[in-house]
């Protein structure tokens, strides 16, 4: 086990080293400079010259790349070129954003997607099935955004319950900032619910087709209890993995659903650091989103090795 | 699952989905929008697409900054009002020596900046000297150049003296690049900025919202306003939601023209459509061939509609131009008949300049998307007289590097937002790699000029020269169309500059 925990964390950190070459050469070969984004169309370029000093970037790149990754080794990310802020802050107050609506997103759709999969396993080849398989195709098919826009359609502008996107921030207490997060999370939601549904479904009529569920019911079980003890465990082990996994793409899909909903996240942080041409910003952010996909990968594979020991002995 | 199933599965979901959309976008549902109207109101939140990078407008050419923060944080010596005329800003007013070459300018008593210091002439000088100085990251450095020297003689009292007469010299003054700052707080104002107008800065949710709030110590007029929030929201679709659920109060710059009539048709809203300093050109690499021939610049002026243009990128929001003037400002000639839309003219130039078949050119495109939109169309009416254009999107940072600053382009097409920019075609190194001596003797009369009659009939002049080399092709001026609350008073119809003046604003 511990062989296997090194060479996870290796391979993490190599990971991590690779993604911080690539993004670096990539920010160098494309054209743009901050300096001049910065100051625009009318900029005399004695100023823009004096700019690009005030913002380290007349350093030539080797020395530039070692900063940037020696500082991230001591926990410094750098000063953002467009905000002059530190990033680690930059990052920490969009993370407080993303991160509770894709927790929220998590929860929602796990609480949708199984009692739905499990209804739907259980009434195979009937109406509620058919239903719930509706569902999921819809949830699947329909853009996230464009199913964003409905929701502000119906809940903002037709009902008024809640306003057309943005985010009070934190200190305006956790009532209105949570609201916020509402729509966009269900939005988020919807197409994972959709597809965990189909896969808890699947799971569970895999299950239901286990010889021990067949004595389960041969013992007289109502239905009912056959599902809850003996299906929903079992059938969870794949569902689980699979929500692990949506985390990551939770995150990526916030990018969008940020946009439409006006939220400051990581996303749009992203978005218009690229927009700005805001070098430090796009390198640490793209950094981190891959060491975390990483991370949780590991995590993963670590928490599936503790479960079951095959992977440790063939890998 | 089986087929009949999967089908039945297929077909409940459709009708889901389309009764969803069907009811959502069934007219009523828009139409039943009733914003939130309170006669009592004192706050005011303020749609913007762009968020500021940061809040100093003396180191930064993002107009955000200037939209969030211009006369209503930060004031200049002088300022422009709503008309595009020049009035007193922090200087109550100021006297021009007869050579043109020394101004003095008076400050207003008791000004404070928003920390409690003293507004007063060694700030001034301290705020002109930084933005000239060696180290100085103004974007708008050469509104500065002609400054020989700032003097303070007295508290209340800073003269300039000038190298050589600027005529434009107290307009640029009013720019937000030449905004006031004070030695203690300019290092921070990118992030809590301190200004002596009558609204101090209060928060920035990163992201999403500033929020500026009355100055209880300005020591002019008080405005209406007690709190300002300007929110951002970039995409097209949400700008009309939050509009349609009473989230914003007013949204100014509103450039999604087609959203516009559906506000027009509602009474809870109304729609201004004004002016901007934005003219909007087909950029040309004058000195690539083939457009290093005038005949192939008035050839591809001829095959241009700009009719057509102006009704599909602005449905009809815009005035067509024909040199680089706004026809709102005195000095305006209207050139716009000097190249009819006639394309069997232009393919007759085209030939002349030996291109009887056209010719296959490119045009770099940037992000706006009245670039974008334009370009197709401009893209498709070459096409009609035989020139063969590729279009090439880039993003902001690439399209500065490469077409502004590199000048490696034949075509491109951009709004010049800056107001009076007409100069930009004296720049030796500008990316047009337009020369003409004409134009540059016309122009250092100007800067000679004064009189605002005879500096009129110069820039009438240059407009001419302008447009007979055909430099660009010149197609609309930008509109400025705000989307309000019917109850908001106040709003500055036209844009003589780039801001979001809130000072004069009151809810009905």
């Amino acid at each position: 086990m511990l062989a296997f925990l090194v060479r996870r964390l290796l391979t993490l950190a190599l990971t991590a080293w690779l993604a911080t070459l690539v993004v670096f050469a990539v920010l160098e070969a494309i054209p743009g400079d901050p300096a001049l984004v910065m100051l625009g169309t009318s900029a005399q370029p004695e100023a823009v010259a004096a700019l690009r000093a005030q913002m380290g970037l007349d350093r030539p790149w080797p020395v530039r790349y070692a900063g940037w990754v020696g500082g991230m080794l001591h926990g410094d990310f750098g000063t953002s070129l467009t905000y002059a802020r530190p990033v680690a802050g930059l990052v920490a107050d969009r993370l407080a954003i993303t991160l509770p609506l894709a927790g929220l997103a998590l929860v929602l759709s796990a609480g949708i997607a199984i009692p739905l999969g499990l209804f739907a396993a259980g009434q195979q080849g009937r109406a509620g099935d058919w239903a719930v398989m509706a569902f999921g195709q819809m949830g699947i098919a329909v853009p996230g955004f464009w199913f964003a826009i409905l929701l502000i359609l119906l809940f903002s502008v037709r009902l008024g319950w809640f306003s057309a996107g943005g985010f009070p921030g934190w200190e305006a207490g956790a009532g209105p900032a949570l609201k916020a997060l509402l729509l966009p999370a269900v939005a988020l939601a919807l197409p994972e619910a959709a597809i965990l549904a189909r896969i808890t479904r699947t799971a569970a009529l895999d299950t239901l087709r286990e010889e021990y569920v067949r004595t389960a019911v041969a013992k007289g079980l109502p239905r009912r209890v056959v599902l809850r003890r003996h299906v929903l465990p079992n059938a969870l082990i794949p569902v689980a993995t699979i929500l692990g996994l949506q985390f990551s793409f939770l995150v990526a899909g916030a990018v969008v659903v940020e946009n439409v909903f006006t939220l400051p996240g990581l996303g749009r942080l992203l978005y218009q650091a690229i927009g700005q041409h805001d070098l430090i910003v796009v390198q640490s952010v793209v950094v981190l989103l891959a060491v975390t996909v990483v991370a949780v990968n590991a995590l993963v594979d670590i928490a599936c090795a503790a479960i079951d020991p095959r992977p440790r002995v063939t890998a | 699952m089986p087929n009949r199933q999967r089908r039945a599965a297929l077909a409940i979901t459709m009708g889901a989905v389309l009764g969803l959309a069907g009811a959502l976008a069934a007219g009523p549902v828009l139409a039943q929008a009733a914003p939130r109207t309170d006669p009592a109101r004192t706050d005011l939140v303020v749609g913007m697409r762009l968020e500021p990078p940061h809040l100093d407008p003396t180191a930064g050419a993002a107009a955000a900054i200037d939209e969030v923060t211009y006369a209503n944080l930060y004031e200049p010596l002088t300022r422009i009002d709503a008309e595009g005329k020049v009035v007193p800003g922090l200087a109550e007013r100021w006297e021009v020596s007869a050579d043109g070459l020394t101004y003095t300018f008076h400050l207003r008593k008791g000004a404070k900046f928003h920390d409690g210091t003293a507004a007063d002439s060694a700030d001034v000088k301290f705020s002109l000297d930084r933005a000239r100085g060696a180290d100085s990251v103004n974007a708008q450095k050469g509104y500065f150049a002609a400054i020989a020297g700032v003097e303070a003689p007295d508290a209340r009292t800073v003269t300039v003296t000038l190298s050589r007469p600027d005529g434009l010299f107290l307009f640029h003054m009013a720019s937000g690049d030449a905004a006031i700052v004070a030695p203690e707080s300019a290092g921070a104002n990118k992030q809590t900025p301190v200004g002596t107008g009558p609204f101090k800065f209060e928060r920035w949710v990163a992201g999403d919202r500033v929020v500026l709030v009355r100055n209880p110590d300005y020591d002019g007029p008080k405005p209406a306003l007690e709190r300002v929030t300007f929110r951002f929201i970039s995409d097209p679709a949400a700008q009309v939601a939050a509009l349609k659920a009473g989230d914003i109060d007013s949204f100014p710059q509103f450039d999604t023209y087609e959203a516009l009539p559906q506000f027009r048709d509602d009474g809870a809203f109304t729609v201004m459509v004004g002016t901007t300093e934005g003219e909007t050109i087909l950029g040309t690499n004058n000195a690539r061939k083939p457009f290093d021939d005038v005949r192939v610049r008035r050839a591809m002026a001829h095959a241009i509609d700009r009719k057509t243009l102006i009704d599909g990128v602005l449905f009809g929001n815009g005035a067509p131009i024909g040199s680089h003037f706004p026809p709102h400002r005195a000095g305006y000639v209207d050139l716009t008949g000097l190249y009819p839309y006639d394309p069997d003219k232009a393919k007759e130039l085209l030939a002349e300049a030996g291109h009887p078949d056209g010719f296959a050119t490119t045009l770099r495109l940037p992000p706006p998307i009245y670039a974008r939109r334009s370009g197709e169309l401009i893209a498709a009416m070459l096409a009609e007289v035989g020139v063969r254009v590729t279009i090439e999107p880039m993003e902001w940072a690439p399209w500065l590097e490469k077409v502004f600053k590199g000048k490696d382009y034949d075509l491109t097409l951009i709004a010049h937002t800056e107001p009076l920019d007409i100069d930009i075609y004296g720049r030796p190194d500008y990316y047009f790699n337009y020369r003409s001596e004409r134009f540059n003797a016309v122009g250092a009369e100007l800067d000679r000029t004064q009189d605002s009659a005879k500096r009129n009939a110069l820039y009438g002049e240059q407009q001419r020269i302008l447009a007979e080399d055909a430099v660009n092709g010149f197609l609309f001026m930008l509109p400025s169309a705000t989307v309000q609350k019917s109850a908001v008073q106040g709003m500055w119809v036209n844009r003589p500059i780039q801001a979001n003046d809130v000072t004069g604003v009151r809810w009905k």
